[in-house]
């Protein structure tokens, strides 16, 4: 398990603006009636989407009341589950891949650059307050490894140089391309594809 | 190698694109109803015959899995929930399916659904694949334009609403009854078994899980008829599987093969090699994280399917083979293993909460020397402590591959941890219970 705390420092109050509170709406639908609890883990999503990435106390128990259920239920599943970010982090939110199949592709490479150009301790917001970084469990792209998430994008097939490229390009507002930084096609073998040629040349 | 006509999955790398045209000049969607004309019998007979296993890592057969949903729908409704909760280290091919072939997923959902007499479908992904999931979304909204799903989806006759469910970063509801429970709004802690969700599952409902290759690879099945799937691979491992090769090899893939193909074949073709050559391998993993790694002596002849692994003491699982080379300190990389399983133990059961903890501790100092002679054997009782003294399967999970480290790999982690048991002063050891005795200001 993992430990996790709220913020200490926590807004008064919060709530759904308009757009937060349309989307809401559309996921409550997609559940049977009187089921609305099932609705929780996205509502708690808008909501961190809403709050610059992090869910503060207020908010859970905003959910709460919208949907009817107890408080607890809601913060037993805020602080259950790791996409949600209890305290604040930067607005470029960069998490790194450490798992064995990205760790045997170098990805404490990637770490070292975070360290470098972010911040010398996970979770701590760079200089310009922009920007965080934290190592987190294999996110699913392992034939891609090493790689990093910012944000909603994965960034794939890096090295220490280009993750420092990434990183310096986000801390300057630049746009980012997400995908394979080594130009290869998604996730297919590189320069060496031996299979549904026709269809790679038609 | 398989030819390229029998690849289920013709989308795979993305050549040809993912909307409703191009998936139907790839056979999808083009005579459904034909198929769900032949009644639910047909169609789970069909699947059966097949052979078809679950591709999520347990290998259940799908076909007899579907035969549990109840006969008749009685007061409660039926729901189908499929499993993107992909988060095995090493697997990867769930993503290419919703980003790439969603189509051939839908229309699995919809047959499966009539299938098993649900009217509403979940696809449960994980929260880190928002940007794979809104294009599957963009996929379903597709279908619901061309009125492929909806009322009388495709002119089956049949109802389908699907919706997509994301997850929040959690391993654990990968397990069907803790997916169960996410989807419900609470935690994710597994439910003891039985009752069995295709009882009373989602809401108390019957409820049919799926993983979703397995339900992606249903409409070709159909299609082509139970007997040619059943003829490629081998008896009771039949079919394609999409294997995903990571690690250290030339160039790490995604490939839909044969089963039963040879490891070697799949390493040396697809993934260009060994990093190093084959001489300079030391160890894989056949199927994700939790199965057992087996040793480069026994790689050379391993064929890849479920009963095939479970031979060599590992198991197919995900098939997510990730290769490891001889520059990697493998003790190293089954920590890190034991590190993901402590961080994602869901806490409910004692044994699992505590011991990946333990596990990876002892790992971590065994990786640097720092371990006594008797704790390697000491290692092994917590991973026997562990495995099935709990209620899900991460409990096996979490100790599997440290068993495979001991049984394989025992030698190097004795040669490397030397220190005699008994306290001594030049080791400064913090963790003996006696350590204080040493220190002067209590003694």
């Amino acid at each position: 398990m993992s430990l996790r705390r709220p913020a200490k420092d926590q807004p008064e109050s919060f709530e759904f603006n308009a757009s937060s509170l349309e989307a809401a709406n559309v996921i409550v639908a997609k559940y049977p009636k009187g089921k609305q609890q099932s609705a929780v883990m996205s509502l708690l999503y808008i909501a961190q989407k809403q709050n610059n990435n992090w869910i503060p106390l207020s908010a859970m128990k905003y959910i709460a009341k919208f949907l009817d259920m107890p408080y607890i239920k809601v913060y037993e599943v805020a602080t259950f589950y790791s996409m949600y970010n209890l305290a604040p982090v930067g607005k470029y939110f960069v998490q790194v891949c450490t798992t064995t199949p990205c760790m045997i592709r170098g990805a404490n490479q990637l770490v070292e650059a975070c360290k470098e150009k972010i911040s010398k301790n996970e979770c701590e917001l760079s200089n310009d307050k922009s920007c965080s970084w934290m190592e987190v469990e294999c996110l699913g792209a392992c034939v891609n490894a090493p790689m990093m998430q910012i944000n909603d994008d994965y960034y794939e097939d890096l090295d220490k140089q280009k993750t420092l490229d990434i990183l310096d390009k986000i801390l300057n507002r630049e746009t980012i391309k997400p995908g394979s930084y080594r130009g290869r096609v998604n996730n297919e073998p590189e320069n060496n594809r031996k299979t549904l040629m026709d269809l790679k040349n038609a | 190698m398989l030819k390229d006509q029998d690849r289920i999955f013709q989308n795979l790398y993305n050549d040809k694109g993912s909307d409703v045209s191009s998936s139907q000049e790839r056979g999808d969607w083009v005579n459904t109803k034909e198929i769900t004309d032949k009644g639910r019998d047909w169609i789970i007979n069909e699947i059966k015959e097949s052979q078809l296993r679950g591709r999520g890592g347990a290998g259940f057969p799908t076909g007899l899995k579907w035969s549990f949903a109840p006969k008749e729908v009685g007061s409660r409704p039926h729901y189908l929930v499929i499993n993107g909760d992909e988060s095995e280290p090493g697997t990867c091919k769930d993503r290419d399916i919703l980003r790439f072939e969603p189509h051939k997923l839908i229309e699995g959902c919809l047959i499966a659904s009539y299938a098993v007499q649900a009217h509403v479908c979940y696809i449960y992904i994980r929260g880190e694949y928002f940007v794979d999931g809104q294009k599957l979304q963009a996929a379903i909204d597709e279908a619901y334009e061309k009125k492929l799903l909806g009322k009388n989806a495709a002119g089956t006759g049949w109802d389908l609403d699907i919706y997509i469910h994301y997850g929040a970063g959690a391993y654990i509801c990968g397990e069907e009854t803790a997916l169960l429970e996410s989807l419900e709004g609470k935690k994710g802690q597994p439910r003891l078994k039985p009752p069995f969700p295709a009882l009373i599952g989602l809401y108390g409902c019957p409820t049919i899980i799926n993983n979703v290759e397995t339900i992606a690879v249903v409409p070709t099945i159909l299609r082509r008829g139970a007997k040619w799937f059943a003829s490629l691979g081998r008896e009771k491992n039949t079919g394609t599987k999409i294997f995903c090769i990571s690690g250290n090899v030339n160039s790490p893939c995604n490939v839909e093969e044969e089963m039963s193909i040879p490891l070697k074949e799949l390493i040396e073709v697809h993934a260009g090699g060994v990093i190093g050559g084959w001489e300079n391998l030391q160890a894989v993993i056949p199927g994700g994280s939790s199965m057992p790694l087996i040793p480069k002596e026994r790689c050379e002849t391993l064929k890849m399917d479920f009963d095939a692994c479970v031979e060599e003491k590992s198991g197919l699982g995900t098939a997510g083979i990730v290769v490891i080379n001889k520059d990697q300190d493998i003790i190293k990389c089954m920590a890190r293993i034991a590190r993901f399983y402590k961080h994602e133990s869901c806490g409910q059961c004692t044994p699992c909460r505590e011991g990946s903890g333990w596990m990876w501790r002892m790992l971590e100092r065994m990786a640097k020397g720092d371990a006594t002679k008797d704790e390697v054997d000491m290692l092994g009782d917590v991973t026997n402590q562990i495995a099935g003294h709990t209620i899900c399967a991460f409990g096996e999970g979490s100790s599997w591959p440290v068993q495979g480290l001991l049984r394989h790999f025992k030698k190097e982690i004795e040669k490397r941890n030397n220190l005699d048991p008994i306290v001594q002063k030049k080791n400064n050891i913090p963790y003996l219970v006696d350590q204080h005795l040493l220190d002067k200001k209590n003694a």
